[in-house]
């Protein structure tokens, strides 16, 4: 039995499931098509699944183990710990974030250069026994490509 | 007030030009669009009018350009742009890379090169002359709002590139005396960026930006085929520019790849930097759109595919210089323009394209000519039709990957962030794209179009296919691939992606003689096959087998690190003078030296020696003082080139940057012979004094007067270290000389001689004492691959140009 149906008028023509012919096969690109827009959902769906997120100090505590990007300073009122003859790759020092709340950072990499000028951390890594484990960091401060407008207006009248 | 000493005229001159290139960009794109309207003679008038306003703008683009130059050069510094930008010590080359290093620059370059491809447009004056140069203009004329600096209240307009610095800052006081240019403020500008000192700076912007502006040629005349509802006559035309668009975006693509390499110190040359990204998404779906059309000009299949895919390449392209200038990638880029407050302008910039290009598509997506009837599955078309999908979609899934976060935190004020390993959240779909496109790029070559015979198919390509096996499997025994941090499933992934590339190098290159029987002019897309085979190959081994060398070996290190296992200790300190281990190789900080009068870069020396002494070669990573007033350092690799690997040092931490104040000083203690002296970290015994010691570094006579201290040093945690300071007479006056042990942070000195066989030594502890360097190193092995097949991948487009033209003249004259 053939089954007669008419394309629906507003359907979208990538997707329209039926031929000239009238019978439900579809073309070797659609089906094609088809996997592949699959494929891309499932992958970006798993994607959004790894995502990470931005935390405070007392947030990050509370997701001690995950992996997270706490935003915060150094705590420039105490000292960093850095001595590279004894260890290059090991560094630590106190952040604070804007709610005012500071946790130690150990960091096993070497110290950036002028990293107590800096005046903003993200600090990506995970909480452990109430220290954050700091695998990467970016400094605000010295920011390779940005110039910053103000602080060359500043520069300007205090000159 | 009468500022003395401005140059005003060169800023006004420049901005006549802006404003001519504006308006006649406007009547250009009005002259045009009404040329493609109008009943036949009227048509060539418009026509005309369109085609000198064009000239008008393209050359007056290319004045501003000029006039910015002019007062760049002469350090015109009352210009913000030579203020904020350059410097008086940067020298001519550096110059340009000052002027794209602003937003204004680099859309100002964009629009040189527009202006460029326009005017060799129009030269070919046939039907499509109209409709494609309307479409040129008007894009021209939105980059030129892009310049313009109009200001109604909140709203601004364009950034004006001639805008003076008391005009920037009009709350400075120093702007009070109309003397303000003799302040020394005044006297030179804030410099370049540090990062954009490098020679790759200079030129790849240039390449690019060519790559990026000729992406408009698809675009505009795919909406030209629309307009005129001629909707395939323009493919075979249009094929030369795609092939160039492709080619110098591709090029410049790598470039950028290189100064990475070579400038920053992310380890590598693709960090999927939303910034990379930008300019790679284009790319992949313009390669997409010209593989359908390819298929479109031999088969007459998939000319709505070409179309869409034109279509979307511009507003890719737009879209992605929407992202990295409009600020809103903030954190998770490094590199991106700062927001100048044109968001707005910068997202109608976009839709302006992609709406209209849209409803267009949409509207006549049904009278554009396809083939009902469906393309065999042994076709050449049908895979290559499914290589540009996925071509398509995995541009999709980048794009989505590098501006979700972002945009997705905007709207929703939520604080998601990128995977906690950003780069593998890419590499993991990416391998399998890679695969998937490099076997049907070899297998694809061997069939032919409509339809295959299966024994024609497998005679063919059953060698090309065992012979890259065979490598794929040789190289994978001997030398392997060592990726290993993600599991085996990646790792198979990887081997398979060394084959994939491997079998469409070699299926490639065997197809010119077994397909096109050696004709090397019809030849340019199997050897730009090859060269994507070649650079996928070298990616691949470089990626999966770059090893840290500088890994912390040494004793003394390792007791502070008890998670040492899962970090990494990848910087290795070198103390100035001390030879230190470093795997095969010795390695020795031997000093540094700054070049320029500014000592704003210094080089630091590094000898490395391997062990079985086979070669010994001298490594210069530098440090280069940041620029705009910032304080720190930026550093900057240096390489040893092999023909099969690279060794890629630079300096993670340097001691004398920080100008530290030695505070410390030395405290003398008395002791005798078998005395101790505790100091923070052990203690020192004395366990002889040895007159005029000859022996180690000392020289002296039985003659002299001198003595030395032989000292043992036992830190806490049971390493003991000698020392031996001297004292001794020389012209009637007491000298010492002191010793070190640099791993205690020691200093000692003997200092005195006293009564009862007691002798004073001064010990001092200090952290900034011995200078030193933190270093890191890695091998790259194989990566001149990926510049080599680049180049093999570049050359090949360059070919298919020069064949393609022949080609499409050969139909105009035959038609």
């Amino acid at each position: 039995m053939q089954i007669k149906t008419k394309p629906l008028a507003g359907a979208i023509p990538l997707f329209q499931l039926t031929s000239r012919r009238n019978t439900l096969n579809m073309k070797k690109t659609h089906i094609a098509l088809l996997i592949f827009i699959a494929v891309a959902i499932a992958v970006l769906v798993s994607y959004m699944g790894d995502l990470s997120t931005y935390d405070t100090v007392a947030s990050a505590r509370q997701k001690e183990g995950k992996f997270v990007h706490l935003i915060a300073k150094l705590d420039k009122s105490q000292p960093v710990e850095y001595d590279p003859v004894k260890n290059p790759n090991y560094m630590k020092f106190i952040a604070v974030d804007t709610l005012g709340h500071s946790t130690v950072v150990i960091y096993h990499n070497s110290k950036p250069t002028d990293f107590e000028k800096s005046e903003r951390l993200v600090l990506k890594g995970s909480m452990q026994n109430g220290q954050f484990e700091c695998k990467e960091m970016l400094m605000k401060c010295p920011s390779k490509y940005k110039e910053d407008v103000q602080a060359n207006g500043t520069n300007l009248t205090a000159n | 007030m009468n500022y003395i000493g401005e140059h005003l005229l060169p800023g006004q001159l420049g901005h006549f030009f802006v404003v001519l290139a504006l308006v006649a960009s406007a009547i250009a794109t009005y002259a045009y669009a009404r040329s493609v309207q109008a009943p036949a003679d009227d048509e060539r008038n418009w026509r005309r009018m369109g085609r000198v306003a064009f000239i008008i703008n393209a050359c007056s683009v290319f004045l501003v350009f000029g006039t910015i130059f002019y007062i760049v050069y002469n350090h015109y510094f009352e210009y913000y742009y030579a203020w904020n930008h350059t410097s008086r010590d940067l020298s001519t080359k550096y110059l340009f890379a000052a002027i794209w290093e602003g937003q204004e620059g680099s859309f100002l370059l964009w629009s040189i090169w527009q202006g460029v491809i326009g005017l060799l447009l129009l030269r070919r004056r046939n039907k499509w002359e109209a409709p494609v140069m309307a479409v040129v203009a008007f894009s021209q004329f939105l980059l030129s709002t892009m310049f313009i600096g109009l200001v109604f209240g909140d709203v601004k307009i364009g950034s004006n590139p001639f805008v003076l610095v008391r005009e920037m800052f009009a709350y400075a006081p120093v702007f009070q005396r109309p003397d303000y240019l003799m302040m020394p403020q005044m006297q030179d500008g804030q410099g370049l960026g540090q990062a954009l000192q490098n020679y790759w700076m200079v030129i790849h912007p240039p390449v690019l930006f060519l790559g990026l502006a000729a992406t408009i040629v698809p675009f505009a005349y795919a909406i030209a085929g629309i307009w005129r509802k001629d909707y395939g006559g323009w493919t075979k035309i249009a094929l030369p520019w795609n092939l160039f668009a492709a080619a110098a975006l591709g090029l410049g693509i790598m470039m950028g790849a290189a100064w990475a390499y070579e400038s920053l110190t992310f380890g590598g040359f693709w960090a999927w930097d939303p910034v990379e990204n930008a300019s790679l998404v284009p790319w992949l779906v313009l390669v997409a759109g010209i593989h359908t059309q390819v298929v479109y000009n031999a088969t007459g299949h998939s000319l709505r595919a070409t179309t869409f895919f034109f279509v979307l390449t511009y507003s890719f392209s737009l879209f992605e210089s929407f992202l990295t200038r409009s600020g809103v990638l903030g954190d998770s880029s490094v590199h991106s323009f700062v927001s100048a407050g044109m968001n707005l302008q910068l997202l109608l910039q976009l839709l302006l394209f992609l709406v209209p290009g849209i409803i267009l598509f949409s509207i006549h997506y049904k009278r554009i000519p396809h083939i009902a009837k469906e393309e065999e599955a042994s076709s050449r078309e049908f895979w290559m039709f499914i290589g540009s999908l996925v071509l398509f979609l995995s541009g999709i899934v980048i794009t989505w990957q590098t501006s979700f976060t972002p945009i997705y935190n905007k709207i929703t004020g939520k604080t998601t962030a990128m995977p906690e390993d950003p780069e593998f959240a890419y590499n993991k779909i990416q391998i399998f794209v890679a695969i998937v496109i490099a076997l049907l790029t070899g297998a694809a070559q061997y069939l032919k179009y409509k339809k295959t015979g299966k024994s024609v198919f497998l005679k063919k390509s059953w060698l090309p296919f065992t012979i890259a096996l065979a490598i794929t499997l040789l190289f994978s025994f001997s030398t392997g691939l060592h990726y290993d941090a993600k599991g085996a499933g990646f790792l198979g992934a990887l081997y398979l992606g060394l084959f994939a590339g491997m079998y469409t190098l070699v299926a490639n290159i065997m197809y010119i003689w077994s397909g096109l029987n050696g004709r090397m002019k019809a030849a340019g897309a199997s050897i730009a096959h090859f060269g994507f085979g070649v650079l996928l190959v070298g990616i691949i081994i470089a990626a999966s087998n770059k090893k840290v060398l500088s890994l912390n070996t040494s004793g003394i290190m390792l007791r502070f690190a008890p998670s040492a296992k899962q970090n990494p200790m990848e910087n290795l300190t070198l103390i100035k003078g001390m030879k230190t281990d470093m795997g095969d190789y010795w390695t020795t900080y031997v000093n540094n030296d700054s070049t320029n009068a500014h000592a704003t870069m210094i080089y630091y020396r590094i000898d490395m020696a391997r062990k079985d002494s086979s070669e010994a070669f001298t490594l210069y990573p530098n440090l280069i003082r940041n620029t705009k007033g910032q304080e720190n350092f930026s550093n900057n690799p240096d390489s040893r080139h092999y023909w099969n690997k690279d060794i890629f040092s630079y300096i993670s931490y340097a001691d004398d940057i920080d100008k530290r104040e030695d505070t410390a000083t030395f405290k003398p203690h008395t002791l005798k012979l078998g005395d101790t002296v505790y100091y923070s970290n052990g203690f020192v015994i004395l366990n002889k004094v040895v007159p005029n010691p000859a022996e180690g570094k000392y020289h002296f006579a039985p003659t002299d007067t001198a003595l030395m201290a032989d000292l043992t040093v036992v830190s806490k945690e049971g390493s003991r270290y000698g020392a031996k300071p001297v004292f001794y007479v020389e012209d009637n006056e007491a000298r010492y000389m002191m010793d070190t042990v640099f791993s205690q942070n020691l200093a000692i000195g003997f200092s005195k001689v006293l009564a009862n066989q007691q002798i004073e030594l001064q010990l001092k502890e200090s952290k900034a004492m011995v200078p030193y360097v933190a270093l890191k190193v890695y091998e790259f092995p194989h990566i001149n691959l990926v510049w080599l097949g680049t180049l093999i991948t570049v050359a090949g487009f360059v070919m298919s140009i020069i064949y393609r033209r022949r080609q499409g003249r050969l139909k105009a004259v035959n038609s």
